[in-house]
């Protein structure tokens, strides 16, 4: 079982998968096989707007690739890091300086001084959890693979 | 939409409720059995990216099928796990864990108290998988430790030993497997999730036969594996979940699904291939089973222990090997593993040896003669004539079964009912 660890409060993560629209993928890969790819894929798919940040990329999900946080120009929701958990205190600087409501640190990408830094400024912190995961978890269908959402509920959940 | 409650359910609440969400389509409150082979894809971009792994959906029902799926969620929600995944039977469960982590030259080291059948299966199937194996004393660590090779792969015991009611020292063994980087996978069938488990005491894998207590009615054969999510594939010894995968287009599946990568090659892959599936209406008998499964066994365990007790006093018995009896001298270990009752299977041994087994058998007018455990009626069956058959003389003693030794699975019937059955069969 996951261990429970600051940064993984449940109602804050449904708070930022329900409320954010644009998702910054920090270190997005176009490997079809990597898990960045998989996480940006579905998100997409499930229509937040994949903005990708990726020096070594042209282009991502069809997206084009920005070199780094602050290239983006536009508003970012999410930051989202696929990145060594060293890049995280610069990563997390920047997620502030461009505005941004949240940072999602995923599985393995532990930095407590990243996290501080977001958390210090009023952003939304996720830490070593997949978003993938976590929207499959509370508004997906990870349920029908026979993964433990540890969901227990009588009420009838509302199509939309 | 308002956001899921941050509380942690109880088990009996959870035995009710966990992967049973109400139907978003229809609101129907019971898990509906969804009797289909396959799935109508909403476009060709959803089909891809089903059989991409790229997005949760159901494909076709040997691999995936939503009635299936809530029993996989409720086993795995009641064990502590991370998923379950489903199987035709508790040995296809097995056998499917095997096929997915060893490849040929591997070795295991298994408990030599188990289930006869499983004793068949891994002496059998290893063999023409060129896999080598070593049976140790479930009850000694020190003997797992010392039959660990470099090519040792993975460590294999019951929670509670079928049929000599052997307790295994999970925490011990389990420390004994990751010293060693491999995982202790342990079958609870005898257990169930409420007596213990195994995984909150280092175990990594769990596997069940859910034809016994959970279904608890005898009525269908299933099985499930479990996966703490916790161990580590890419430690250097489990190529076979951490390298890319030609079986799926090169895939690497701890890489890619973390927590979930030998649970997602075991569907994906090692069930896709096997194929041995659990069907829709199963999963649904089995989940109304497990509504019921923490009273039933409050009743198995307190009938199973009085009839023993009531045994262990007579003259004519020779020994009782419930665990509340064999560990008189360790009631620690019951303490620490099973607070709640040490199950509700058991033997005696008469004496008289085979005839008088087989006398005792003819007997019996409540107790049914077949060859199951963990029905809510009460079953007796003699194991040198019929589970344990394949069995030689050693292999009989190791797993501590004499010619005379009756099996019991104690029910939830009358107690007074139950001994009365027993008392005349004596006589």
């Amino acid at each position: 079982m996951p261990k429970t660890i600051k940064y993984q409060d449940p109602a804050t993560i449904q708070r930022v998968l329900r409320t954010s629209r644009s998702v910054a993928v920090v270190g997005l890969s176009a490997n079809t096989l990597r898990a960045s790819h998989f996480v940006g894929y579905y998100a997409q798919r499930h229509g937040y707007r994949i903005i990708p940040v990726n020096p070594r990329e042209e282009e991502v999900l069809g997206q084009p690739c920005f070199n780094s946080l602050s290239d983006v120009g536009d508003a970012v929701d999410v930051v989202n890091v696929f990145r060594d958990p060293s890049a995280v205190p610069a990563l997390a600087r920047e997620a502030v300086a461009i505005g941004a409501k949240a940072l999602w640190l995923q599985f393995g990408v532990i930095s407590d001084e990243g996290a501080a830094i977001a958390a210090d400024a009023g952003l939304d912190v996720v830490m070593d959890r997949c978003l993938k995961i976590e929207h499959a978890r509370y508004m997906g269908r990870m349920h029908w693979l026979g993964l433990n959402t540890e969901v227990v509920t009588a009420r009838r959940r509302i199509r939309r | 939409m308002t956001d899921l409650p941050d509380r942690q359910f109880g088990f009996r609440t959870r035995a009710l409720h966990a992967g049973a969400r109400p139907e978003p389509e229809t609101g129907a409150r019971a898990v509906p059995i969804f009797q289909t082979s396959s799935y109508v894809f909403e476009d060709p971009e959803s089909a891809a990216a089903y059989f991409n792994l790229q997005e949760y959906g159901n494909t076709y029902s040997r691999i995936m099928n939503p009635t299936v799926a809530a029993f996989e969620e409720r086993i795995a929600n009641l064990e502590g796990g991370v998923g379950g995944v489903a199987f035709a039977s508790g040995l296809a469960a097995q056998s499917a864990t095997f096929f997915t982590l060893l490849s040929p030259g591997d070795h295991v080291v298994a408990s030599r108290a188990l289930y006869g059948g499983s004793i068949t299966q891994l002496k059998h199937l290893f063999k023409k998988l060129s896999v080598e194996l070593t049976f140790v004393d479930p009850d000694d660590p020190d003997e797992w430790d010392s039959a660990t090779t470099e090519q040792t792969r993975l460590f294999f015991g019951e929670t509670i030993g079928n049929p000599g009611g052997n307790v295994m020292d999970i925490e011990r063994i389990a420390a004994v497997a990751h010293r060693h980087s491999i995982p202790l996978v342990m079958d609870n069938t005898f257990a169930t999730p409420y007596l213990c488990r195994p995984i909150e005491w280092g175990a990594d894998i769990v596997v069940h036969s859910a034809t016994k207590f959970l279904g608890g009615h005898g009525t269908s054969i299933g099985g499930v594996v479990i996966d703490s999510g916790d161990f580590d594939w890419s430690n250097g010894k489990f190529a076979v979940i951490a390298e890319p995968s030609d079986a799926y287009h090169g895939l690497a599946f701890h890489e890619t699904f973390g927590m979930y990568g030998f649970l997602m090659k075991l569907r994906s892959e090692t069930l896709r291939d096997l194929g041995g599936c659990m069907s829709p209406f199963n999963a649904f008998l089995f989940l109304q089973g497990i509504e019921t499964l923490p009273l039933r066994m409050d009743r198995h365990v307190s009938n199973a222990l009085g009839i023993a007790t009531w045994l262990d006093a007579r003259s004519d018995v020779v020994s009782v090997s419930h665990p509340a009896l064999h560990y008189r001298e360790n009631a620690a270990l019951l303490e620490k593993y099973l607070p709640n009752g040490a199950g509700a299977v058991f033997c005696f041994e008469l004496e008289g040896g085979r005839s008088a087994g087989q006398n005792f058998i003819r007997k019996v007018q409540l107790f049914s003669h077949l060859a199951n455990v963990g029905d809510a009626k009460s079953l007796i069956i003699h194991p040198a004539s019929t589970t344990h058959r394949q069995l030689n003389n050693d292999e009989l003693q190791a797993a501590g079964i004499a010619p005379g030794t009756i099996r019991l699975s104690i029910g939830i019937e009358d107690i007074d009912d139950l001994q009365w059955d027993l008392e005349q069969a004596f006589a």
